[in-house]
């Protein structure tokens, strides 16, 4: 067999497998460090590249599906390619790529033996991503989710000496399973006792089930995989497991992990399940828009920068429900355009997201590296002395930010577009939800720029709060490399949607039937449905505004004197001022606290006017945490006081439970 | 869709009644309010009167004139009177905070117009949209009275709430007979009286138009 | 022949693009001067702010120390966004070249982008003023970009388009329908303007009070030339809004680009639009009290919620 006649599958296992083998060299290695850094990270980055670019050439094509002589008896193991699990590929290798460079700079000063655990741990992560992915059978698929979270579990705790992150680890690890639970169960609703060979995605397909047991199957898959992204109420894990990882684990789990469950949520509904109801749409809606409004009010008060990043993510995932439920409302009523509109605007999200979040968290680990520091109240003025970190996170920030002509912008403006055309709903509560939840889209995207503000704002201008950051040193080699290509994807994501779109309409095609044939009539404008109704030119809009200012540079630069002189800032007549006295991230926070209230338990502690140090300190912390984990533990711990009450550690107790067992059997048999 | 030019402006009419209510509900001024009240009545004498012509019911241009009068003149002029002599100036003190207030607003604005939408189907004339507006205001003045502190807000919501009734008459069952409407206005202006003198009774009592020391009347 | 046409658009364009920037500073004196003349002053007359510019202009620009690259760009590319922002609106003609670079969404976009810049550049240097105008400027913009997104959404369901040129067409050209929902849209476009341009009750552009300001909180660092762009920029914000308060509430008059001869009135007829609206801004300004800072979401969530329900009154009257 020649390296041309090789299907995409095949090359999408081989990196599989690659990526297996690059784990267990590096247990090998474990003597050489240095090698681990060198060489097998970057192997690992181009084995993502070429990940990548195998997914841009499966998309097109038809589903490539494989058996393979292993697994279970009666199920051996099904692989499946095709347009949604490439799209996803995509998301995966072009993420991955940078951060696996990024890894490679990162980790340089780690000991030996953490470092071959990790290199395993990271690469069987990677490897688990990707059969997740292309898995079409529910065994597969629940042992490659499972990996997937267990490996990453063990990257989380990377740094297992801290209580703190053994207790986030724990946190993320408890709800990855119970939300394992609700998907394997999901997966035997489905299969609708058909037996074990019914476990395979095709014969799900095949199944029809009542409407009652399709919306249970749909529950359950909303709540497994709702528990990965992060959806509200089971986002608890996240603001902690994200600031406990180290960067490029965090970037590698917000950036693509969580699109696995949104890569999930697609496939069980759209692909497996049959029929839809219109009520699934409007509470994914629903919980979309409050896990994004919730996600982004939650960033705007944090002081620990991993942390705001992680609520961040909370919110990017509540839009990409949003927009999920918006297709599926549309797809529901037949209007198969517009739900391919808003489907392409979460598929479009979900790699901006992808790119922007990496970027913003592996910057943050630079940033760690270079100053010691995750608390933004003790940073400040970075930009001077991280000129490449400070450039690239601009970029970053201001693409999560949705400003064109940067990416997150161009899946806004899609989302957008699609609640706008909206109107002509036959269920009317539901179409006068529409412009309510549209108004809610804006008001979080409006938000994340305020909180993009105030995380660039805090950590790089300014004047240093702490003397120490002196030797803040930039990035490396390796690690600029990362931050540059995932920098790069912001902008080319950003200036070129026609073609982006083009890619995604191969996914449409296959989930919902239709595609947006109309965009990619232009290459420079992106139409969605009509010209005439809108278009958006990145391109086109960047040249006009470069233009612009180009001109007025020239003009100013042309008619005026360029004298410069550089003095002391104005001190407004009060010359004792410090670097302290700067807006803190608490103090830029607080005007969403003060608003928001009634949304956080806020504890304060204000000092006297006497006090000879005076102390600041306000927590604002998450409600449900207290409304509904509390006392589901508490709750969990007295049932499991109560089956402690079998336990005596007697022996001939015990065989006398499995006496009594086996009599109540024979009376009932 | 075409529909005539004067129903447009009964509908354009009815959506500033609404916006009015709603600016009603995010005033913190009492004269502020007050003077809505009066805009309230201008608007409705208004649509009254646009009905009147475009129907050709005579009555309705007395209803609109006793509207007029009524309304927004001499209501008015009393609440200022009422204001004037018991010296209130200060902000109308809400129970829940005005955005929220406004949210609860929306949603009472989509419940309406679904609950009105089939009677609206069965209503020939006049656009649909315009019961599900009076049903929204109706609602929105009660939202109003509970959500309100000062007895002297609650009077002019239930004023309003007598507006938006007012409303849903002429424009969706164009107008009751003019007696019934004449009782109805005599009714509106004797309750004002009493009100106010009720108010004066209140502050005797308690030294203030605080409707929250009325709990102390319970017995304990 | 399309060619023609195509080249007849460029000019049309350029010629708003030179418009717009040389006009803007004089609609800014226009209201300065009427402000004055309803507080009783005399004022300082419609030309001012462009001797405050030349003389801008003229000076040597002081940088604070540790000012970084981001300070010394964000007046360009403020000035550069508001310019293009003001130049797509057609307030003369439609159909500009231009204008397809941007929808209304893309033009809040713009108007986001600028926003991002100036707040970033206001906590570069470092003082608490700085960063306490960029917070207060955040925060008044996090309520009114949803707020004008809701104002142009109304607008583009009527039209059934985000294109301003097709709202403009269908509001200017077609059959005269009055719409209800634009009733309650145009209310809350006023607050956003108001909020935006940083004008009494949310911010007053005339004072250097501590406690009060917050536009000028954010370019108290900024002298010379950059801050003549800034301020330069600031005009063209208020003309840029003014223009789409015209495109979507008063767009009689407006005519299709390529049509010389309706050229002279479209002009007359914008000039004497911004004449009453800037009067009318002026008015507004003077009965108003500036409110507290903490008023102010709230004057800003009315808004938006104003802005929601013309958008629900459009899709419950079905017009």
């Amino acid at each position: 067999m020649n390296l041309m006649s090789a299907l995409p599958l095949d090359v999408v296992s081989g990196v599989i497998l690659f990526w297996l083998a690059l784990g267990l060299l590096g247990l090998a290695l474990q003597r050489s460090p240095e090698l681990i850094c060198r060489f097998l990270f970057p192997a690992g980055a181009a084995i993502s590249l070429l990940l990548a670019a195998t997914g841009l050439w499966a998309l097109g094509d038809g589903a490539d599906i494989a058996v393979l002589p292993l697994g279970l008896p009666d199920l051996p193991l099904h692989l499946r390619l095709d347009a949604l699990s490439a799209y996803f590929l995509i998301l995966l290798g072009g993420a991955s790529f940078g951060i696996s460079l990024y890894a490679a700079g990162y980790f340089k000063t780690m000991q030996g033996q953490s470092l071959a655990l990790l290199c395993l741990e990271y690469h069987l992560f990677l490897a688990s991503m990707a059969l997740v992915l292309i898995a079409d059978d529910a065994y597969l698929f629940m042992v490659a989710w499972e990996t997937m979270a267990l490996s990453s579990y063990f990257l989380v705790v990377t740094d297992h000496a801290i209580p703190d992150i053994r207790r986030a680890g724990f946190l993320y690890l408890l709800i990855a399973h119970v939300g394992a639970m609700a998907i394997l169960l999901n997966f035997g609703v489905m299969q609708a006792g058909h037996g074990i060979s019914a476990y395979t995605f095709d014969a799900m397909r095949g199944v029809h089930l009542s409407a009652l047991w399709s919306s249970i199957a749909f529950l359950l898959a909303l709540f497994g995989f709702g528990a990965k992204a992060g959806m509200l109420p089971m986002h608890v894990w996240l603001p902690e497991a994200h600031p406990a990882a180290p960067s490029p684990v965090s970037a590698l789990m917000s950036g693509v992990m969580l699109k696995m469950a949104i890569y999930g949520i697609l496939r069980v509904t759209f692909d497996l399940l049959g029929t839809q109801l219109w009520w699934w749409g409007v509470l994914l809606l629903g919980l979309g828009l409050l896990t994004a409004l919730f996600g982004v009010m939650f960033a705007a008060v944090q002081g620990d920068m991993k942390r705001l990043l992680a609520y961040s993510s909370i919110e990017n995932i509540g839009l990409m429900l949003t927009g999920i439920g918006l297709t599926m409302i549309f797809h529901v009523y037949g209007k198969n355009t517009l739900a391919a509109l808003s489907l392409t605007a979460t598929l479009y999200h979900s790699i901006n997201h992808a790119f922007f979040k990496s970027l913003l968290f592996i910057g943050t680990g630079s940033i760690l590296h270079a100053t010691g520091v995750r608390n933004m109240g003790q940073l400040g003025g970075l930009i001077r002395y991280m000129p490449w970190v400070s450039v690239l996170m601009l970029v970053g920030v201001l693409a999560i930010s949705g400003l064109p002509p940067l990416n997150g912008f161009v899946s806004e403006w899609l989302l957008l577009q699609a609640f706008l055309l909206s109107p002509g709903l036959p269920n009317s509560y539901v179409n006068m939800l529409v412009p309510v939840a549209a108004g809610g889209v804006a008001l979080a995207a409006a938000l994340s720029a305020y909180v993009m503000v105030k995380f660039y704002g805090v950590i790089f201008l300014g004047q240093r709060r702490d003397t120490e950051l002196h030797d803040a040193h930039d990035a490396g080699l390796w690690e600029r490399a990362g931050m540059v290509w995932l920098a790069l994807g912001c902008v080319v994501l950003g200036l070129m949607p026609v073609f982006v779109v083009g890619q995604i309409d191969a996914v449409s095609l296959s989930l919902l039937g239709v595609r947006l044939g109309n965009a990619t009539a232009d290459w420079m404008f992106l139409a969605p449905v009509d010209t005439h109704r809108a278009s958006y030119g990145p391109l086109y809009f960047l040249l006009a505004v470069s233009g612009v200012m180009l001109l007025t540079v020239l003009l100013v630069r042309r008619l005026y004197h360029g004298r410069t002189r550089r003095g002391p800032a104005w001190d407004c007549g009060f010359p004792a001022q410090t670097a302290r006295m700067q807006d803190t991230a608490e103090g830029f926070g607080q005007p969403i606290r003060r608003i928001f209230e009634p949304f956080f338990k806020i504890e304060n502690e204000v000092p006297t006017p006497f006090d000879s140090s005076p102390h600041y300190q306000g927590v604002s912390e998450d409600k449900l945490w207290y409304l509904l984990y509390l006392p589901l533990k508490s709750i969990t711990e007295k049932l499991s006081g109560w089956a402690g009450l079998l336990q005596h550690g007697r022996i001939h107790l015990y065989l006398s439970y499995t006496f009594v067992t086996l009599i109540v059997l024979l009376i009932f048999v | 869709m075409q529909i005539p030019l004067i129903l447009q402006f009964v509908n354009l009419l009815a959506s500033i009644l609404l916006l009015v209510v709603f600016a009603m509900l995010a005033q913190r001024r009492i004269l502020s309010l007050i003077n809505l009240f009066a805009w309230q009545g201008g608007i409705l004498a208004l649509s009254t009167f646009v009905v009147a012509y475009s129907t050709r019911q005579h009555h309705l241009y007395y209803s609109a004139g006793l509207t007029l009068v009524l309304k927004v003149l001499l209501l008015p002029w009393l609440l200022h009177r009422l204001i004037r002599k018991l010296q209130i100036r200060q902000e109308v003190e809400t129970l829940i905070n005005i955005p929220t207030t406004m949210l609860v607003g929306i949603g009472l604005v989509i419940f309406s117009f679904n609950l009105a939408a089939p009677i609206a189907e069965l209503a020939q004339g006049i656009t649909r949209g315009l019961i599900g507006i009076a049903l929204a205001s109706v609602l929105l003045s009660l939202l109003m009275m509970m959500t309100r502190r000062k007895a002297i807000t609650q009077v002019v919501a239930f004023l309003s709430l007598e507006n938006s009734l007012f409303f849903a008459a002429t424009s969706a069952t164009q107008g009751m007979p003019l007696v019934v409407e004449f009782g109805i206005a005599l009714d509106v202006l004797v309750a004002t009286f009493i009100f106010g003198i009720f108010f004066f009774q209140i502050r005797e009592t308690f030294d203030s138009l605080d409707i929250s020391h009325m709990e102390k009347l319970k017995d304990d | 022949m399309k060619n023609t046409g195509l080249i007849l658009a460029i000019v049309f364009q350029l010629t708003q693009l030179l418009l717009v920037v040389l006009a803007a500073p004089l609609l800014t004196g226009w209201v300065n001067q009427c402000k004055a003349w309803l507080q009783n002053r005399s004022g300082a007359g419609v030309l001012q702010p462009y001797r405050a510019l030349n003389k801008l202009f003229h000076k040597d620009a002081v940088i604070a120390d540790n000012a970084s690259w981001l300070f010394r760009i964000t007046p360009y590319i403020v000035f550069g966004c508001m310019w293009l922002a003001a130049a797509i609106i057609p307030i003369i003609a439609v159909d500009l070249p231009f204008s397809r670079a941007a929808d209304v969404i893309a033009l809040v976009g713009v108007f986001a982008l600028a926003r991002m810049f100036i707040a970033l550049a206001a906590m570069d240097v470092g003082t608490s003023f700085g960063s306490m105008g960029a917070r207060r400027e955040m925060l008044v913009s996090f309520l009114a970009e949803p707020a004008l997104l809701m104002v142009l959404f109304t607008a583009s369901l009527i039209s059934q388009s985000t294109q301003l040129t097709h709202i403009v067409e269908t509001f200017a050209h077609h059959q005269f329908i009055l719409y209800p929902s634009l009733a309650f849209a145009n209310i809350a476009f006023v607050m956003v303007l108001l909020a935006e341009n940083a004008r009494i009750p949310v911010d007053n552009p005339s004072t250097h009070l501590e406690l009060t300001m917050i536009h000028e909180a954010m370019i108290l660092e900024y002298s010379a030339r950059h801050l003549a762009l800034i301020e330069w920029a600031s005009s063209l914000k208020l003309f840029a809004y003014i223009g789409i308060g015209i495109a979507l509430f008063l767009p009689q008059g407006i005519i299709e680009a390529g049509n010389w001869a309706g050229l002279p009135v479209a002009i007359a007829l914008l000039f004497g639009k911004l004449v009453l609206l800037g009067a009318g801004l002026a008015l507004l300004e003077a009965m108003t009290a500036k409110v507290r800072i903490f008023r102010v979401p709230e004057f800003l969530g009315t808004a938006f919620l104003l802005a929601v329900l013309g958008l629900l009154i459009h899709f419950l009257l079905g017009t």
